[in-house]
């Protein structure tokens, strides 16, 4: 029989690792004891002996994370049949009772293990495939633990995607059924010059995710004017007095800030749809909008209300800079239960986003201007202001609430030194 | 004249259906007649033909020796040459002894002849466990037929769909061959007044539902309802369907559902192993439907063993309610 | 020469009908000569079962049929087929595998049938006409067409359990069918002596309280009287009878048979008891036909064969795209 090579914990609370490199070969003998590979967890890598001698088979891919316990290779005795999927031991057939029941089926909860590291349902490995979704580190609770479609819908869920893309009417993305076919719109357009341009994994997500949040979230919004003077000012001060450090705070910083602090004093808006439920969460997870050529991204910053804003800007600047480069992995995407989308660097004045599914809400952020206000006193003044439109999925969050969301993000703007504790 | 107005609807048992089948379709055409052993004043061996005799004569109510091979082949003979006989088989069983005539002659005729020939025979095989009476009078042997071009193969769940397939396959020029379970004969249900038909090749969808398909055939039909019952308590949401004719089988319908659901179990009382599951998992597995499966697919068939005695063991080898719901919990993992 | 002494078929028949029953068992001689050298050039893909030396049983049996008559054929069919008013070309060609062949190419030798003619088909299978025919009777009753089955089958098949199942059905039902037995002496390689019990197939006939007889299969004038007889038997609707025809075929049992299970001396004996010749003697005696009308009778035949194979040769092939067309009256889904 051969020995199977699990991802070992090696760390507290460690629940996945990530094999870095073999430093056996398949198919080459190995002593026990002797280094077999390297993994990384979120926190070390750490080399891992042989725990067993034998000739290594089915190593996983490098790159693979997989959760503690799962076997990633299997060591054969010399001479020993290598078996195309050497499996969780299957029970025998009980030949003294007739089985006209299915084959013994593992319960859903055992651990999924295969050679490949991988067992997903066809309907997983679609989505996945349409979603440009690594099905590696996707956790399988499905029958013999297979990675099934909530799996991948879960991992979909904390995806790159942005709720904030504008959608021009009559070009939205293919996703629909009932839109017309392809040749019938190349009819419209013929004799006309154009270039065709496939889509790839991720705006096949966007187009698909959007569509599908579009036509089946009931969206409300609500709209507010923000005066950001005292917050200019405010963070002019602070990058001076960061300077020398190299931090240099952005508007958009603030903003996190102010949503992530807001998120906590309104704890029910900070919630997603569960279908049949709604998580309320008690960290404000935020996804952040951030084009990129071509597309556009949502990584998230974890623990934002727990965070100072010197650590908000230099996470969203390293996120930024991962994402222009395309080097999200899918766990620095994945949760958040509100998003932000900024356009404001782009000129716009303000817009509605499309809410980011199964979030509960998103805030889009259009240009500080210059405008008139009147004031409390009934005097018209110059101020700089940015108009904010917070998008809502009304299944979860009612108007009066995602008010009181809106406001407490205004408030926090607006009195911005509270956002600096 | 006829009265106008809705068909009239009331409750008949299976086997009375049948009967009202037949009987309708010996008033209808001339070239209408049963063959079968002791279907004549005895009635049948399960009271399908009960009186009939009476009302149409011995000489459309014909009992024959017991002779399978002769009888099912006099009908092939005569189902040739301008008659539409109705043959029927005591027990599904003692069709092993008139195989040569369904599978070498019915069958093959109008192909090996280039078409010049049809044979619309009609034979009904009363199957299925469930009876005690072991393993030589309660195989369930569709899956042999089915595997014969040639021949239609239809197993009928409900007393209407009993009447409509009977009254379906005379109108068929084809071969076809009705599978009737033993214990269902008694069940009563809604059939129809008058003439109509079930169509053959149409699966009918029981019960719909999100989650989880559940293709079944004859007396299994019931169980899988049962079962999607329990199981919606649970919050899985199980879709029934009844396929009806095994050959040819409603591929369309099948796929649609899985496409919906992503998950399937089969449900059939015939040997699990080269049976009707092994055909629909595999037309799913190499149907554009494979990409929506979110499971594995589940086949519950018979064990690989003939029907025991021991009403225990006869339960034990043939699927059950709780066998469904096993493999429904087990492939949903309790979560949806 | 007085009335009793003239043969049945002579004063039964019109001198017309025995030149065309000639003509059919040299029809018959030459199609299976045909089709041997068809084989052996290579135009033929299957086996063939060959029924040179049979031609009297066959042509004998269908003399007083019509076409709305029927017949069950063996898988030595040939002649049956012929006898039966068959087309040759037509023959020919669905022994080529060819479109126009009477199964379109998908039934091959074993398979040849000719349903407007009655002939309900050769059979692949021993034993597999039985029923068949003891079916095609029951509809005749029904129908009230007056119409009689010959069911043809082997010494072989009276060792089939359908045999048995069917003259019962039959004889309890009084259906309107003759059962013919060609006794050749031989199933393939087993002679009856070796598979049967009864020295006379014809004595089974008792078993179901039906007549039996025995002829000379090689005499044309003894089969058609003895059959003839059954067929007026059934006709009044006395019920079924079987004849025994002692026959003999002068070539293998099919294509693959080296001969090893009887002698030269054997074969040549029957040789010299050919019901052809036989049968053209008779008729010269009674001045139905010249010497000479039988050669050139011969030679229109060998003629009309040699136009057979031509017409097969030249047929379309049947199109693969429709290898499965005739399973079903029409398409059914996949």
């Amino acid at each position: 029989m051969p020995v199977e090579v699990i991802m070992p914990k090696v760390d507290m609370d460690m629940a996945t690792g990530t094999v870095m490199v073999w430093h056996i070969a398949e198919g080459a003998k190995v002593e026990r004891g002797e280094p077999l590979l390297d993994i990384e967890t979120d926190k070390a890598a750490m080399e891992i002996e042989a725990p067993h001698s034998g000739i290594l088979r089915h190593p996983l891919a490098v790159g693979s994370e997989v959760p503690i316990g799962k076997a990633i290779a299997w060591l054969y005795a010399e001479g020993e049949v290598v078996g195309p999927t050497p499996n969780e031991t299957v029970p025998p057939t009980d030949v003294s009772v007739p089985a006209a029941s299915p084959d013994p089926a593992p319960k859903a909860t055992a651990p999924a293990a295969s050679d490949d590291g991988l067992r997903a349902t066809p309907l997983a490995r679609k989505i996945a495939a349409e979603n440009g979704i690594d099905l590696v580190g996707v956790r399988g609770t499905g029958p013999r633990g297979r990675i099934c479609k909530a799996d991948v819908l879960a991992a979909k869920g904390k995806l790159p995607f942005s709720a904030a893309e504008p959608m021009p009417a009559g070009t939205g993305p293919s996703a629909s059924p009932a839109e017309p076919a392809a040749h019938t719109i190349l009819q419209m357009f013929q004799g006309r010059d154009y270039e065709e341009v496939t889509l790839d994994g991720m705006r096949r997500t966007v187009a698909t995710r959007l569509t599908e949040a579009k036509q089946t979230i009931p969206h409300f919004y609500l709209r507010r004017e923000v005066e950001v003077d005292a917050l200019l000012a405010l963070r002019g001060e602070v990058n001076e007095g960061l300077a020398p450090r190299g931090i240099r705070l952005t508007v958009n910083d603030f903003i996190i800030r102010a949503c992530a602090v807001a998120l906590q004093r309104v704890p029910e808006a900070n919630a997603a749809w569960a279908g049949d439920r709604i998580l309320h969460f008690a960290r404000s997870d935020l996804s952040v909008a951030v084009a990129v050529k071509g597309g556009i991204f949502t990584p998230v910053i974890r623990d934002a209300d727990l965070k100072p804003l010197s650590a908000i800007s230099a996470e969203m600047k390293a996120l930024g800079m991962k994402a222009r480069d395309r080097k999200l992995m899918p766990v620095d995407c994945t949760g958040g239960a509100f998003s932000i989308s900024n356009l404001g660097m782009f000129g716009v004045d303000e817009f509605d986003a499309i809410v980011n599914p199964p979030q509960g809400a998103i805030l889009a952020v259009g240009a500080g201007r210059k405008r008139m206000v009147v004031g409390e006193d009934e005097e018209a003044r110059a101020a700089t202001t940015m108009r904010l439109t917070l998008s809502v999925d009304h299944r979860m969050i009612d108007g009066a609430l995602g008010a009181d969301l809106l406001g407490a993000i205004v408030a926090g703007l607006e009195r911005p030194m509270a956002l600096l504790g | 004249m006829k009265a106008l107005g809705t068909p009239e609807v009331r409750e008949l048992s299976y086997a009375e259906a049948i009967r009202e089948a037949l009987d309708i379709a010996l008033d209808r055409d001339d070239r209408v007649f049963l063959m079968g052993e002791d279907i004549g004043v005895y009635g049948g061996a399960f009271q399908v033909t009960g009186d009939l005799v009476e009302k149409h004569g011995p000489d459309r109510v014909m009992d024959t020796p017991i002779s399978e091979l002769g009888g099912a082949g006099v009908a092939v003979g005569a189902a040739m040459t301008g008659m539409k006989p109705i043959f029927e088989f005591q027990f599904a069983d003692f069709a092993a002894l008139a195989m040569e005539q369904i599978a070498n002659q019915a069958a093959k005729a109008r192909f090996m002849l280039g078409g010049s020939v049809s044979v619309p025979v009609v034979m009904r095989f009363p199957a299925g466990s469930g009876t005690g009476a072991a393993a030589q009078h309660s195989q369930s042997i569709e899956a042999w037929l089915g595997h014969v071009p040639g021949l239609k193969v239809v197993q009928p769940s409900v007393p209407e769909d009993a009447k409509g397939l009977v009254l379906a396959a005379l109108e068929d020029s084809d071969p076809v061959m009705i599978f009737e379970h033993k214990i269902l004969y008694k069940m009563k249900g809604h059939v129809p007044a008058g003439y109509y038909t079930t169509p053959i090749g149409k699966a009918a969808v029981r019960r719909t539902g999100a989650n989880l398909t559940i293709v079944a055939t004859s007396v299994m039909v019931w169980r899988a309802i049962e079962a999607a019952e329990t199981l919606a308590a649970e919050g899985i949401d199980a879709e029934v369907v009844d396929l009806r004719s095994i050959r040819p089988m409603d591929r369309e319908t099948v796929l649609e559902s899985v496409r919906k659901t992503g998950r399937l179990i089969c449900v059939y009382e015939g040997v699990k192993t080269l049976g009707v599951g092994a055909e629909v998992s595999a037309m799913v597995a190499e149907s554009d439907a494979f990409d929506f499966l979110d499971a594995p697919i589940v086949r519950l068939g018979g064990a690989d063993s003939p029907i025991p005695y021991n009403p225990q063991l006869e339960k034990a080898v043939v699927p059950q309610v709780s066998d469904i719901l096993v493999a429904a919990r087990d492939l949903t993992g309790g979560r949806i | 020469m007085p009335e009793t002494n003239i043969p049945y078929v002579i004063r039964a028949y019109r001198p017309s009908a025995l030149k065309e029953a000639l003509m059919k068992m040299y029809l018959i001689r030459k199609f299976e000569e045909g089709a041997e050298e068809s084989y052996m050039r290579g135009l033929i893909h299957g086996t063939m079962h060959l029924s040179i030396g049979q031609e009297a049983s066959a042509v004998g049996s269908c003399m007083a049929l019509t076409d709305e008559d029927k017949i069950t054929s063996t898988h030595r069919g040939h002649g049956h087929c012929i006898a039966k008013g068959a087309d040759l070309g037509r023959m020919f060609a669905e022994f080529f595998g060819k479109e126009t062949g009477y199964c379109r190419g998908r039934g091959g030798s074993m398979h040849i049938a000719d349903p407007s003619k009655g002939n309900l088909g050769a059979n692949g299978i021993v034993g597999g006409g039985f029923p068949i025919a003891v079916g095609a009777a029951l509809s005749a009753k029904k129908l009230g067409t007056g119409a009689v089955t010959i069911c043809f089958f082997g010494d072989g098949a009276g060792n089939e359990g359908a045999f048995h199942e069917s003259l019962n059905i039959a004889a309890i039902w009084k259906l309107p069918v003759v059962f013919v037995c060609e006794n050749n002496g031989y199933g393939m390689s087993t002679s009856t002596e070796r598979s049967t019990a009864v020295k006379r197939i014809a004595d089974r006939a008792t078993s179901y309280s039906m007549p039996g007889a025995i002829v000379d299969g090689n005499d044309f004038n003894a089969v058609t009287e003895a059959v003839d007889a059954s067929v007026a038997w059934a006709r009044a609707r006395e019920g079924p009878s079987l004849v025994e025809a002692r026959t003999y075929r002068l070539r293998g049992h099919s294509k693959s048979d080296r001969n090893r299970y009887r002698t030269r001396e054997e074969i040549t004996q029957w040789m010299e008891r050919d019901p052809i010749p036989r049968f053209a003697d008779l008729l010269i005696a009674h001045k139905v036909i010249t010497r000479k009308a039988v050669r050139d009778l011969e030679d229109a035949a060998a003629k009309t064969i040699a136009e057979a194979i031509e017409f097969a040769s030249a047929s379309p092939d049947p199109r693969v795209e429709e290898a499965t067309k005739y399973v079903y009256a029409e398409r059914v889904p996949a």
